[in-house]
């Protein structure tokens, strides 16, 4: 095995895996300050209940967020050392001011707000939620401005074989950044409003709930952000998708499996398989005009393919293999893209279900499993977006610039590699069962568990020094 | 040499200060979980003196290595690339430590234990292995025409990188005490004192030893004499400091003291190696210097607008964090009838 090979791996295990809790904790953390806004507006106890209930599980995803991010963070000096030295001048600066303006922001803020709740007044207190949302989503800012310099770069020169920069603005002002970042941010909405719909869902399908109302409400307020969330994620990805057409056309025909160049007007395949050798599609389903309209907004115009797009790059950077891994773009956006119009239909058919007379939603047992299976389905369309963003950049890491195989440390070994490989992933594992199990923990615990307890009980946690009682 | 060359080489030494002594005493909590608390509710009361905060103090590493990144990218790359296993397991420390703090709040009783040991060998692992990296690293390491270092065992792990490694781990345990005693009642508090009181005898046989082996290991006192015997010095009186203080019972005295001497110790290892960031066993030729390592003026120039304008709005709402939390954490007595 080569040290770009376990490199890439490590690269794309640790980030995926990071990514399953940013979004996570990016939407739960608005859907909570909804929550808790919704609270400080109506009084309502229930609220309280609600922000502390899905506060909770919030947590839970925000601390594996947090350590899984530090990795992110020292990866690209200790695998990519020679990528950081290329693009160091440019591309350490997001890093830096994501730690300094958004980092500090979140965890100051997170560490007030979880042991503040009878402290200081309760406006403040659901102000710190805002500041950990916003902090949270400023971070995304960076970290995206830092990614869509490597998808386009701009603002930089070349002086003595390193990128350095010469226009910060251009940085912040790159129309890929803000393209990334809507659906990124977009993304992370769906994600917080299909998990707290999901897993209200799932409670609601047991015979004997304690508190159906809870979980009735709950369910409601997630289809309502995963509605709003969905519209956002497909038209920041229309967008997306033209300018990909643009500006990285071998990315673009990867994602629609072309080969060869389309005829005018373009048709869409619905679903097809390649033989990547031989760079030739096996067999397909097109669907005539739309392909076009995706494109160029009118049922006129031809799409380049692979081919023709690999001979122009072979002009312009010299010979090498040009060919993303077609199938996995391919279906990589099938599958964001097919999951993003299902969240966006099954939300909408739940809110319509669970209109105030009749409420359907709740005695349809179907539907409920449905949206409890659908908390799955934001993570698998992240994952996904994440393959075709960083496979179909191949082979560069930066556009145009610099490759992966120039990038890699020189000095690492393969046997290091290998064991950090391992242990990431029996650590992830680890860390992903007791995630999992925590959260179906507090989920059967339920929102009354405090309540509930015995009057022995309660006393002891009285004097749990996370309680008030303990800083007084 | 720039000023801004020099801005941010100062910088980066703030930021690995300000984390030693945050999160110093962080690690120095967490390895008192195992080590100083006699039940469960002690542990809780442990933990809840840096629950609030340890995030936070987290952030001034992360930060340190994004400065590093932006400012001087090549010293980034050799370092981190360089110290690939020892920087690894630090991380692994990290996490497991990181989500111990929410899970071990969470699981059932009986799994309790396992994320106590998990905060506590974590926040053990940390400061050992940054000990063995910044002492090896100031000895000087084999670093090529290229920068990439390929080291070995022994370049990593050589009496003075362990006794480093031992040093600031064992500071970290003691300002740890020392946060402890000044942050709360009953019993933890004057255990931990007593814990001090001990503990700072043997380190000074590790404070000796350390200077001992800086004379004979690194050229920081042919190079930079003033500042070196300094900082040694200034090392010396704090710690002596903080153990009076410890002794005449000036609980924040003591903590105030033992932070310093993490930053004498950063001031020590960044005067040292000044004009070099990194230094090549080699030949000489191959060092990392301020002025080769560093990125474009405009980078720097840029990094240092930003930084400026936020940077005292981020102390303010830390130091606010701190007013806020400013109260003990009590002990109950109902807390020792359970067990
Ligand atoms: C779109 C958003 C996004 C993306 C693409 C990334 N992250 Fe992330 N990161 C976050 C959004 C985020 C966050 C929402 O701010 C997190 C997740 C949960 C959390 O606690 O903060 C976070 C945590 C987090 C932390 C810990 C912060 C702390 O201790 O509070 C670090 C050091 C990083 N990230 C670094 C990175 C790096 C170097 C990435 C590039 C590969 C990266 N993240 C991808
Ligand atoms: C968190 C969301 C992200 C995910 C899930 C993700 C995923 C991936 C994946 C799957 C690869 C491909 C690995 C391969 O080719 O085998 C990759 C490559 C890469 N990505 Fe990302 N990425 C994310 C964000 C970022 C960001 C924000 C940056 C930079 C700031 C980045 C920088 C890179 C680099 C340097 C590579 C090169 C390694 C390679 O191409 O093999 N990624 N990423
Ligand atoms: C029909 C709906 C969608 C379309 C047309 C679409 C389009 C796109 C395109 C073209 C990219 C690649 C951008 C690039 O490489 O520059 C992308 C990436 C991505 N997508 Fe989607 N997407 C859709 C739905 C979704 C959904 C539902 C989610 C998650 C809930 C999602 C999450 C992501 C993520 C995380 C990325 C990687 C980051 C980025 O480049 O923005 N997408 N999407």
């Amino acid at each position: 095995m080569s040290i770009v090979s376990l490199a890439r791996f490590q690269f794309a295990m640790t980030t995926i895996y990071h990514f399953f809790f940013v979004p996570f904790s990016i939407g739960l953390a608005l859907v909570v300050a909804i929550m808790e806004t919704a609270y400080i507006v109506t009084k309502k106890k229930e609220y309280l209940k609600m922000t502390k209930f899905w506060g909770n599980i919030f947590l839970l995803s925000f601390a594996v967020g947090v350590v899984t991010g530090i990795i992110q963070e020292f990866q690209f000096g200790m695998n990519w050392s020679d990528y950081s030295r290329f693009v160091g001048d440019i591309f350490g600066a997001p890093l830096a001011l994501e730690a300094l303006l958004a980092f500090f922001m979140e965890s100051t803020f997170l560490g007030l707000w979880i042991f503040t709740w009878d402290m200081v007044n309760p406006k403040l207190h659901a102000v710190f939620i805002w500041l950990v949302t916003f902090a949270s989503m400023i971070s995304a800012l960076w970290i995206l401005a830092a990614n869509s310099f490597m998808q386009h770069p701009v603002g930089y020169s070349i002086k003595n074989g390193h990128a350095v920069m010469t226009d910060f603005k251009a940085l912040l002002t790159n129309p890929q950044l803000w393209y990334e970042f809507s659906h990124v941010i977009a993304g992370a909405i769906v994600t917080g409003g299909a998990v707290v719909a999901g897993l209200a869902a799932f409670r609601l399908l047991k015979k004997k709930v304690e508190s159906p109302a809870f979980y009735k409400k709950s369910l409601k307020i997630g289809l309502v952000v995963t509605l709003f969330g969905s519209i956002a994620v497909l038209t920041a990805g229309d967008l997306q998708m033209k300018a990909l057409v643009r500006e990285q056309p071998m990315k673009f025909a990867a994602t629609e499996g072309l080969y060869k160049d389309t005829g005018d007007p373009a048709a869409w395949t619905l679903i097809a398989w390649a033989n990547e050798n031989q760079h030739k599609r096996i067999w397909g389903v097109d669907l005539p005009y739309v392909l076009s309209i995706l494109a160029y907004d009118k049922p006129s115009g031809a799409v380049q393919g692979l081919n023709s797009v690999n001979k122009q790059l072979v002009k312009k950077y010299g010979a090498r293999n040009y060919y993303p891994p077609v199938n996995a773009v391919f279906w990589s956006f099938r599958i964001m893209a097919g999951f993003g119009t299902l969240m966006l239909l099954v939300s909408l058919l739940g809110l319509i279900l669970a209109r105030k007379k009749k409420q359907l939603l709740y005695k349809q047992r179907w539907m409920l499993w449905v949206l409890g299976l659908c908390t799955f389905a934001p993570f698998l369309a992240n994952t996904a977006g994440w393959l075709v963003t960083e496979l179909g950049r191949y082979p560069w890491t930066v556009y145009g610039l610099f490759t992966i195989k120039q990038s890699v440390s020189p000095n690492v070994s393969v046997a290091s590699l290998l064991t950090s490989n391992i242990i990431y992933f029996l650590l992830f594992t680890g860390l992903a069962i007791t995630m999992v199990s925590l959260i179906v923990r507090e989920m059967r615990k339920g929102p009354d568990h405090d309540e509930s307890l015995s009057e022995q009980e309660k006393k002891d946690q009285q004097v749990d020094p996370f309680d008030k009682g303990a800083f007084e | 040499m720039s000023t801004l060359q020099v801005l941010w080489f100062v910088l980066i030494g703030v930021l690995f200060s300000g984390f030693f002594f945050l999160e110093g005493f962080d690690f120095g909590v967490g390895m008192s979980i195992q080590t100083l608390a006699h039940n469960e509710k002690e542990k809780d009361q442990l933990v809840a003196t840096i629950g609030p905060v340890w995030d936070g103090n987290e952030v001034w590493l992360i930060t340190a290595g994004g400065a590093m990144f932006a400012s001087y990218p090549f010293w980034y790359s050799t370092l981190f690339s360089g110290y690939y296993l020892i920087l690894f397991i630090i991380l692994a420390g990290l996490i497991i430590r990181g989500v111990s703090f929410e899970f071990r709040s969470k699981v059932p009783e009986g799994q309790k234990q396992l994320w106590n040991w998990a905060l506590s060998l974590g926040s053990l692992l940390v400061p050992f292995f940054f000990g063995i990296m910044f002492i090896s690293l100031i000895q000087g390491m084999p670093i090529d025409a290229s920068g990439d270092m390929r080291a070995r065992f022994g370049d990593y792990f050589n009496l003075f990188s362990l006794v480093g490694g031992v040093a600031l781990t064992l500071m970290s345990y003691l300002h740890g005490l020392n946060y402890i005693a000044l942050k709360t009642t009953g019993p933890v508090r004057q255990r931990a004192k007593n814990y001090a009181k001990f503990l700072y005898g043997i380190f000074y046989v590790g404070l000796l030893a350390f200077a001992a082996l800086l004379y004979f290991k690194t050229d920081f006192f042919a190079r930079h004499l003033t500042t070196s015997v300094i900082f040694v010095l200034l090392i010396v009186v704090l710690t002596l400091c903080a153990n009076i203080a410890v002794f005449k019972g000036h609980e924040l005295g003591a903590f105030l003291a033992s932070g310093g001497t993490f930053i004498a110790l950063v001031a020590l290892l960044f005067t040292g190696l000044f004009p070099r960031v990194m230094i090549s066993s080699v030949n000489a030729k191959y060092d990392l210097l301020i002025t080769t390592a560093s990125s474009s003026p405009y980078t720097l120039k840029i990094m240092t607008y930003i930084a400026l304008s936020f940077l005292p709005f981020v102390l303010a709402y830390i130091a606010w964090t701190y007013y806020i939390f400013r109260k003990r954490i009590k002990h109950t007595s109902a807390l020792e009838n359970k067990y």
